[in-house]
């Protein structure tokens, strides 16, 4: 019988292969391998394949000298990071508020909250900013707030420099909300009544349960939601372009590393309208890096056993 | 008596902070719908009110001029077509990859995840060269390839999991009954992991449909255009009309939503499951 078995293996061995053909064709070709060749298109200027030529840091080198270059990347990149802790804290701290609430058994109606805020998830970011810069507009709404005696609220809040990337920012934490919020649900879900009860007869109040149980208990969440926010804030361009343009208007206060690699590795800067490939990849691979150096550490530190 | 009391306090509380974000998250969405029934100019009277009287002639503009529809259409396709290939692809992997017992498989399956921490737009200098050299470039056919990609990390990830849980004795006794691995794919497995394969499709639907970045650089031909992309054309157009602005939005925004409200326990799973690990 276990022989059988055992030539049953290795005659299976290339069936298996054949098998992961197709996933690997695909993930291969469009994922793995573009990936991978754009960091190596960092070394290179010219934007065609036939025409290119191997410029070493070159192009590294042009992004942290050349004054406008420069001054650009260094904008986009603490406006990234800025929008990105905007995230950690807003997307956090509600988080788990709504989370427990919306644990909490003996609570009618929270199904019906659940649904509510994930509504905005399954919303294109384009349609949730074209949405909120209308909204947003004091010459639409500006009368109204003034009417109603909130007359702060009439304020050009996309067009002033100071208030511009913390409203998109705020806006795009409105469209994510409902996916931390359900994965510390899930987390706090997973951990056991007994536990809980064991803490209760303790005489452990709903702070102290809060703090000294569920939060210990649910870092790891904490730590995959900073991971995932990360990631996809360093690749954020919809709302922006949404709601400002691809320039990050106003005055590049909105310019985000995924603006900034758009115009200069894909669309062309105005007004010349000529990408520079080389540039582009360049500035890819330094997210690149920067994505490896921030999220690895933070699994490593939060997902600790796993 | 007390205890009850207090918990009942809670609860007000509780009922509060709820209520506040529901206006939150619901009035953006009122402003929208109620919005794109008036017109260019009555749209400023009353920004956050009923129309005084509803003008159905934005959505009829809308859905007239046809262009609106192909973009529709465009998305249909290249959406269901990537979800088609995608849990495929990733049903055929995860099945060899929770069945095949070696080194070879344990490399495979981490290549495979490695890929959901990795944004795909790093690569898009190449993928757009890539797309050019194929031919695809500015037509719907260009996205399906990287939607696939894009989703095969989670997919893999989600399925093989599932299979490993399906037990072993199944798959024994088919094999002994002399059915080939494929047959045990096509009679055992398949059947056993539609409810992963649901869960895989709803995790991708929303990247997929709401994409903007991959159609924007890839596509330029009128005809071709996703719904996304379509609708920023629109908003260019009609930039002067917000309540036909509106109009546009809610439409493109239905799809998804009708689909989210008739299963939405299925969805906020499905959308959080890629992130929780085993």
């Amino acid at each position: 019988m276990s022989k059988t078995k055992h030539t049953l293996q290795k005659k299976q061995q290339w069936r298996w292969f054949l098998y992961l053909m197709p996933a690997l064709l695909f993930y291969v070709l469009f994922m793995a391998y573009p990936m991978l060749d754009s960091l190596r298109l960092s070394l290179y200027t010219g934007n065609s394949p036939h025409t290119r030529s191997f410029v070493g840091l070159g192009n590294f080198s042009k992004l942290f000298s050349d004054p406008t270059i420069s001054e650009r990347y260094w904008g986009a990149f603490f406006n990234t990071w800025y929008f990105f802790l905007i995230h950690l804290i807003f997307q956090n701290a509600l988080g788990i508020i709504f989370a427990v609430i919306l644990t909490n058994e003996t609570m009618k109606g929270r199904q019906l909250y659940q649904t509510i805020i994930f509504i905005p998830t399954t919303f294109a970011v384009l349609v949730t900013g074209y949405l909120w810069k209308l909204i947003l507009n004091p010459v639409w709404s500006g009368d109204f707030f003034v009417s109603i005696g909130l007359p702060f609220l009439k304020h050009p809040w996309l067009g002033d420099t100071k208030t511009a990337l913390t409203c998109v920012a705020l806006v795009s934490c409105w469209q994510w909300m409902g996916i931390p919020t359900m994965m510390f649900v899930a987390a706090l879900r997973n951990i056991s009544e007994e536990v809980l009860e064991a803490a209760r007869m303790e005489g452990a109040g709903f702070f102290r349960l809060f703090f000294s149980i569920k939060l210990p208990l649910i870092k790891p969440v904490v730590g995959i939601i900073a991971v995932l926010t990360f990631v996809n804030n360093f690749n954020a361009f919809d709302i922006v372009f949404a709601m400002e343009n691809v320039n990050g208007a106003p005055g590049y206060s909105t310019d985000l590393i995924g603006t900034l690699f758009y115009r200069y590795g894909i669309a062309g800067q105005h007004p010349i309208g000529i990408p520079d490939a080389g540039l582009g990849a360049a500035i890819a691979t330094i997210t690149f890096l920067v994505l490896l150096v921030g999220v690895i550490p933070t699994l490593k530190r939060t997902q600790g056993g796993q | 008596m007390k205890g009850s009391l207090t918990r009942q306090n809670k609860h007000i509380a509780s009922h509060i902070i709820m209520l506040v974000w529901v206006f939150i998250v619901v009035f953006p969405l009122w402003v929208l719908v109620i919005n794109s029934f008036k017109t260019r100019l009555t749209i400023y009277e009353n920004p956050f009110w009923i129309p005084k009287k509803w003008n159905f002639n934005n959505y009829v503009t809308v859905l007239r001029d046809g262009d609106f529809l192909t973009y529709f259409k465009n998305s249909l396709v290249v959406v269901v077509l990537s979800l088609v290939i995608v849990t495929l692809v990733s049903s055929l992997a995860g099945y060899a990859l929770a069945s095949w017992k070696s080194r070879y498989s344990t490399i495979f399956y981490f290549l495979f995840i490695s890929g959901m921490m990795l944004p795909i737009k790093i690569a898009s200098i190449r993928l757009l060269e890539i797309t050019r050299a194929l031919g695809l470039l500015n037509t719907i056919w260009s996205l399906p390839p990287i939607y696939v990609a894009m989703g095969i990390p989670v997919g893999v990830f989600i399925l093989t999991t599932f299979i490993r849980e399906i037990p072993k004795s199944l798959m024994e006794a088919a094999y002994i009954d002399g059915a080939s691995s494929f047959k045990i794919y096509h009679m055992i497995i398949l059947p056993l992991i539609r409810p992963a394969l649901a869960t895989v499709s709803i995790y991708n639907l929303i990247p997929f449909w709401n994409d903007l970045w991959f159609p924007l650089i890839f596509i330029n031909t009128e005809d071709q255009k996703t719904l996304l992309l379509g609708v920023t054309r629109l908003f260019g157009q009609y930039q002067t009309d917000w309540s036909k602005v509106l109009a546009v939005l809610t439409l493109s925004a239905i799809p998804v939503l009708a689909l989210y409200l008739t299963m939405s326990q299925q969805f906020i799973q499905g959308v959080t499951a890629g992130a929780v690990k085993g």
